[in-house]
């Protein structure tokens, strides 16, 4: 085999993968050639995935959706996508230039699995399920069990990520991030919070300030229980400002050249309070 | 190292051989095809002076792996001229509008707007902002650059 696959198919990708384990997939590049052209990295192989039609493909459902690997952040933005999972669309809209959301891709997210990686907080709002594929088939995990660290997940040699499998809940999205400009920005606190309104439940993810992407699940069950779920009456301030007090609890920043553990632990509690006030904005009960 | 591999450049097959793994796609346009429009600085995405249409997709040409783009249409600054002096509407327009300074950003500049005009031939200011987003221009407070792509916007309008 060439040193470098461009693989047109799954199968293709996955017998790349399996004729090399140690070769380094390459989706839209915009994590890995930047270390490519550092020197920070020399692949001995690799396998080119942008061009798999199964992992281009995207499906909206009433209950689900389900995003494949190689959509890009463009996709997510401009297609049925964008209303279908709101939040998804509205964290690949912060992501870089046009020219990195044309390229950059979900499984390039969830390879490269920073605690910032944009999508990852809205991938675990939304319960996603992560599918990949290797030698020995499909397996299935939650965002919890497929990033195990920073920048470290537990896919195995040989396997590739096939798609994320989401809810669709009936409800309002959010995803908020901070940074010191709109664009071309990483993220130093970012936060996905999504309202179901069938299961009167309310999830909140956090972004760049753990290790992996914490769940505020004590915040989550505390707030379900004093929202008005039927009349829309809005969240009064009191309510909105304790339950980013609780999602910052959730989180454990560290200090390092992008900001503060202290700016960040205060930013993403910011963000809990502003996004629950979107979320229930007085007037809406979620019908519309 | 990879096999030998075909680019399609500006319509041109263009035979890569004995090349390195590591090899981006600016670096080959520069440094073995000698199309230098393309600029290489922040290697990293940040700046987009090297932007590139891969497959008419507007792309960071630093980002994409040389060898990974075999088979694919790509199209250089150096592809786009048509008109006057051989510069396309959008490049007369950033000469007329004085849009140019070093002109170190301008190429990929050009091939954003390019780009730009293709899917909105109206764009408002903020359309603009928001597509110019990841150009990084240096010199200027960019009020020559949405001048100059607001005055080709409306050449290309005018045109039949």
């Amino acid at each position: 085999m060439s040193d470098v696959v461009v693989a047109r198919g799954l199968d293709e990708a996955l017998g790349a993968l399996a004729a090399h384990p140690d070769a380094t997939v390459l989706a839209g590049g915009t994590d890995l050639m930047v270390e490519i052209n550092r020197g920070l990295r020399r692949p001995s192989h690799v396998v080119g995935v942008a061009q798999v039609p199964e992992l281009r493909q995207w499906s909206v459902a009433d209950d689900r959706v389900v995003v494949g690997g190689g959509v890009t952040y463009t996709e997510m933005m401009t297609t049925a996508l964008a209303e279908a999972a709101p939040a998804l669309a509205q964290a690949a809209r912060t992501v870089g230039s046009p020219p990195i959301r044309n390229a950059g891709t979900l499984g390039g997210n969830l390879g490269t699995a920073s605690p910032a990686g944009d999508t990852l907080p809205v991938l675990a709002a939304l319960n996603a399920q992560i599918v990949v594929a290797g030698p020995d088939g499909e397996r299935r995990m939650g965002l919890d069990e497929f990033v195990v660290g920073v920048k470290r997940t537990s896919l195995e040699p040989g396997e590739l990520i096939v798609r994320a499998e989401m809810d669709r809940p009936r409800g309002r999205q959010e995803f908020l991030k901070i940074g010191p400009r709109n664009a071309m920005v990483i993220s130093m606190a970012g936060l996905a919070l999504v309202v179901d309104r069938d299961a009167r439940a309310v999830r909140c993810a956090l972004g760049a300030v753990a290790a992996g992407i914490p769940r505020a699940r004590e915040a989550e069950a505390w707030v379900a229980e004093r929202v008005d779920w039927d009349n829309g009456a809005g969240v009064d301030d009191a309510l909105a400002d304790e339950f980013g007090s609780r999602v910052a609890d959730a989180s454990s920043p560290i200090d390092d050249h992008r900001s503060s553990a202290a700016y960040r632990r205060h930013a993403v509690g910011v963000l809990a309070t502003r996004a629950l006030k979107r979320a229930f904005a007085e007037g809406d009960s979620g019908d519309a | 190292m990879p096999d030998p591999y075909t680019l399609r450049v500006n319509g041109t097959d263009c035979e890569v051989a004995d090349s390195d793994i590591a090899e981006s796609l600016l670096f080959v346009l520069r440094e073995r095809l000698g199309l230098t429009g393309t600029k290489n600085a922040c290697t990293e995405g940040e700046c987009s002076s090297c932007a590139v249409l891969v497959d008419g997709v507007l792309t960071c040409s630093c980002l994409v792996l040389a060898a990974a783009a075999a088979g694919q249409e790509i199209t250089t600054v150096e592809g786009l001229g048509d008109g006057r002096d051989g510069l396309s509407v959008v490049q007369e327009a950033f000469v007329d509008e004085g849009a140019v300074q070093c002109g170190f950003c301008t190429p990929g500049l050009i091939v954003a707007v390019h780009d730009l005009l293709e899917a909105d031939p109206d764009p408002s200011d903020s359309d603009v902002r928001e597509a110019l987003s990841g150009n990084l221009c240096r010199c200027t407070g960019y009020g020559r650059i949405l001048a100059a792509v607001h005055s080709a916007a409306a050449t290309k309008r005018s045109q039949p």
